[in-house]
């Protein structure tokens, strides 16, 4: 079979670091080729220089067998590369028509040919699997994806890039994302996959090359390699597990929640109804379930960013559910949230107003009225420390980090304020193998010295593994409790769907 | 190191953004018949003098107030369009006030100084409250009290706060502050130093204006309070989960930029007028804004593009005497808004990018290289 994609020799260096040394890659045409490594590893650098986002200092990139030099993704498409990123670019207020011709418009004389665009769009897509006249907004994580690819291939796109593209969806989700890309692969459409979720690159990839440390240390037939071989190729070390089995569970109700829900905003349906759930001194309580079930809607009530409509939040036996956010981190509730852009961070502050961020309030971070500057500096430079977070310094705008990176500074400012309930969503979400062992560790640290956590993730290994009780929501409901002790990821995964009850 | 080489090129931007504009004006002086040369070197030949300098200090510090106030906003992402207005009504009634009370002189000033400050408060917190509790965005608040402001004081003036005028005097004005009640210049200053600025009268109040940027410096980068206010500003999503109440926020900065709309009319309330005239100085609200942008809402970029207005102002004044436009200080003004504007979206994406670099550049090779 002939190459759609050949690198060869690729190198990009950066002031004082080599990003992409000689990298080589052979992708097949009509493959789907996955290309694994941590975070960091340069998988990112090398995909933007694929889609002629920053050029390579060294090395050749040839197209379906011709050398080509991009230097711009316009180009990129031209020459029928399509990619589809981490961090959707839609816009929410229009239709899915709108959003996929975006730019592309097929026209007719000084108008919009609707129809035509209606026509491929089934074409590209297929019959039924996405409603063009439906608001983006509307729509799931999982359908905003396709209309992503949808977007990508109504450029002409025979290439595919998919950058981490299951990190953000749930387990069904990615089941009709694998059907969805064996369909284009079908159709002769080429897709290069990124990931480190290396069940999910054994399923799905014909073909995997290995990056570690900015070089291609292996290619690998997904047929006679096992996960732990990836792994240990990828990491270049033994891989970690999240199992903790030593209960550490005490009798003491930390955090309760007595029946509480919220309406949905007109007022006319429960968005989350009758939680009742308690967290004990020592125990991890893990909250399954597939995304959107009312997880965000549970970690707000608790937290004081959202009222609740029915019940009470008790705080070691106190009534809270009329108190502040701020006085609710005051008395030892920490979080780590879900959404790490929109809700976690300041981008354009340096870390040590990152790591401040909720703790404003208190020690080290200020006295009184007045930011304890070198207090709070002192403390970012411990979390770095304690958390392995890669930066030069606390003083960088915290933009300029790693997604892995940012999200290790979010979990250890939490950690090292020692909260005695932290409410954890997706804490190891987007970072690699290494630092997920260090969160992980610390949790169960923590845990051993009393701290209650609610755990929600979509990493069902990790929830099995960390959590000492498993709970299950769906339609804003929890509807089973578990041991996870003795379930496996299949079996949870049919709870959080509602196929077993 | 880092915050170094953002200065310099906020700096560099700036100035070259003023050549620019003063390339463009060159032009425009050109073709409409006059010699740019000529005109640019009787500007600068007048505004070096002793008292153009006193004086485009004097212009200066009202447009520095005003700037802050509409600064302070933008840092949490509110627009205080309402300046003028808080000004105007702040110095009416400040005005009145300080002709109707006899305290003794330091005390006669503060007080009328912290009824301009309470007056531009709530007149600016009003705009707060309706934003929070009523959804009302506050551009759209703002401007509407602004016109409220202007028809407001002309009502109060011409019916209440006026005084008698002899038979003959037709300008309608509060009564004169008496003489506890006003601001010494600071002349006796420069002629210890040995300059004489002549007939002009360094206003007190920039002494104050001094402090006030000291003041929001600390108030910015020191305080909770300026933490808090930040945080909104860079993600009120974020702010919002870490406790921060934005409602509260909200108020609480327009209480704050009101306050210091207030001091806007003072220096020349307390240093020149003593009293509220139908000719009192007006736009320096919205000219405010201009000074914030130029100077990246930062107490010393502020001052300087405070003082840089404010001697444009001055200098141009010699063009008109020598029948060449002076309009062409507006065109000037804004010629280097838009272009220093301009720099600054192009510098930002560098800035970024480099700091990218930096820290990549700064992590042992392989370590990380994603931004």
């Amino acid at each position: 079979m002939s190459l759609a994609i050949q690198l060869v020799g690729i190198t990009k260096r950066y002031p004082g670091v080599i990003a992409n040394d000689r990298i080589n890659l052979d992708v097949r045409e009509g493959e789907i080729h996955a290309v694994v490594g941590e975070n960091g590893a340069g998988k990112s650098t090398l995909m933007k220089i694929l889609y002629g986002m920053i050029p390579p200092d060294e090395g050749e990139i040839r197209i379906r067998g011709e050398a080509t030099t991009m230097s711009s993704a316009r180009d990129a498409i031209g020459a029928g590369i399509g990619m589809v990123h981490q961090h959707f670019m839609l816009a929410e207020q229009m239709t899915v028509l709108e959003n996929v011709i975006l730019g592309a418009e097929p026209r007719q004389g000084l108008r919009i040919d609707f129809g035509e665009a209606r026509r491929r769009i089934v074409e590209i897509s297929g019959e039924g699997a996405l409603d063009a006249d439906q608001m983006v907004e509307e729509l799931s994580v999982g359908e905003k994806q396709r209309v992503e690819i949808a977007k990508v291939l109504f450029r002409g796109a025979q290439i595919l890039i998919l950058d981490e593209p299951t990190a953000v969806l749930v387990p069904q989700e990615v089941e009709e994302l694998f059907v969805s890309l064996r369909e284009l692969r079908e159709r002769g459409v080429t897709i290069i996959f990124i990931s480190h979720k290396l069940d999910e690159v054994l399923e799905i990839a014909d073909s995997i090359t290995v990056i570690r440390a900015g070089r291609t240390v292996a290619t690998a037939d997904p047929r006679r390699i096992s996960t732990r071989e990836l792994a240990e190729l990828m990491v270049g070390a033994e891989l970690p597990t999240a199992e903790t089995r030593l209960s550490t569970v005490t009798d003491q109700v930390l955090l309760e929640a007595e029946g509480i829900g919220t309406l949905s905003e007109d007022g006319d349906r429960w968005v989350i109804e009758d939680i009742r759930l308690r967290i004990h001194r020592g125990q991890v309580l893990g909250i399954a379930g597939v995304e959107g079930n009312g997880q965000r809607e549970l970690v707000d009530i608790l937290m004081g960013l959202r009222p609740a409509d029915s019940g009470r939040v008790l705080l070691g036996g106190k009534d809270i559910t009329d108190m502040s956010t701020l006085r609710r981190r005051e008395a030892g509730i920490g979080l780590i949230p879900a959404d790490r852009h929109g809700r976690g961070l300041l981008l354009g502050s340096p870390l040590w107003e990152n790591a401040m961020l909720g703790h404003q309030s208190q020690p080290p971070f200020s006295r009184g009225w007045l930011v304890d500057r070198i207090g709070a500096r002192r403390r970012t430079e411990n979390v770095v420390e304690h958390f392995d977070v890669r930066t030069p310094g606390v003083e960088v705008k915290i933009h300029a980090l790693s997604g892995g990176n940012q999200q290790k500074l979010l979990v250890g400012k939490e950690m090292l304020a020692t909260p005695q309930v932290l409410l954890a969503s997706h804490p190891t979400r987007g970072i690699d193998v290494g630092a997920q062992a260090a969160v992980w560790e610390s949790i169960r640290t923590a845990r051993a010295e009393g701290l209650g956590v609610l755990l929600i993730s979509a990493d069902l290994d990790e929830l099995i593994g960390l959590s000492d009780t498993l709970m299950v929501i769906l339609r804003g409901r929890l509807v089973a409790t578990l041991d996870p002790g003795h379930i496996t990821p299949a079996e949870l995964g049919s709870y959080m769907t509602g196929a077993s009850q | 190191m880092r915050a170094n080489r953002r200065l310099v090129y906020a700096v560099v931007s700036s100035g070259l953004a003023i050549v620019f504009a003063l390339l463009v004006s060159a032009v425009i002086l050109a073709v409409s018949g006059n010699n740019p040369f000529e005109a640019y070197g009787q500007m600068f030949e007048y505004g070096v003098r002793v008292d153009s300098l006193a004086s485009a200090v004097n212009r200066a510090v009202p447009l520095y107030f005003s700037a802050m106030a509409v600064a302070l906003g933008f840092k949490m992402g509110l627009f205080n369009i309402g300046v003028e207005g808080q000004y105007r009504i702040a110095v009416l009634i400040a005005a009145a006030v300080g002709a109707a009370i006899a305290l003794p002189g330091p005390l006669h000033v503060l007080a009328i100084i912290l009824t301009a400050m309470a007056v531009g408060a709530a007149w600016s917190g009003f705009a707060g409250y309706l934003k929070v509790k009523r959804g009302v965005h506050e551009v759209i608040s703002t401007i509407m009290l602004n016109y409220v402001a202007t028809g407001m004081g002309a009502f109060l003036l011409a019916n209440w706060l006026r005084q008698e005028n002899p038979p003959g005097d037709l300008v309608i004005k509060t009564p004169e502050i008496p003489e506890s009640g006003r601001l010494p210049s600071l002349n006796q200053v420069l002629e210890w130093v040995g300059l004489d600025p002549g007939r002009v009268n360094l206003y007190g109040m920039a002494v104050l204006a001094v402090v006030a940027g000291f003041g929001f410096h600390v108030l910015i980068n020191h305080t909770r309070f300026g933490f808090e206010l930040r945080a909104s500003g860079a993600s009120a999503g974020a702010a919002r989960t870490a406790g921060i109440d934005p409602g509260r926020m909200v108020v609480l900065t327009m209480v704050i930029s009101g306050a210091i709309a207030g001091l806007v009319g003072m220096a020349h309330l307390l240093g020149f007028f003593h009293r509220y005239t139908i000719d009192f100085p007006t736009m320096l609200g919205f000219t405010g804004i201009a000074v914030a942008l130029l100077g990246r809402n930062h107490p010393a970029g502020m001052a300087a593009g405070a003082l840089l207005f404010g001697w444009f102002d001055r200098a141009t004044q010699i063009l008109d005497l020598r029948g060449i436009p002076k309009e062409i200080v507006f065109i000037l003004q804004g010629v280097i808004l838009l272009s220093v504007v301009v720099a600054y979206a192009v510098v930002e994406v560098r800035i970024r990018a480099a700091e990218s670099r930096a820290v990549t550049g700064a992590l042992r090779p392989g370590a990380e290289e994603e931004s």
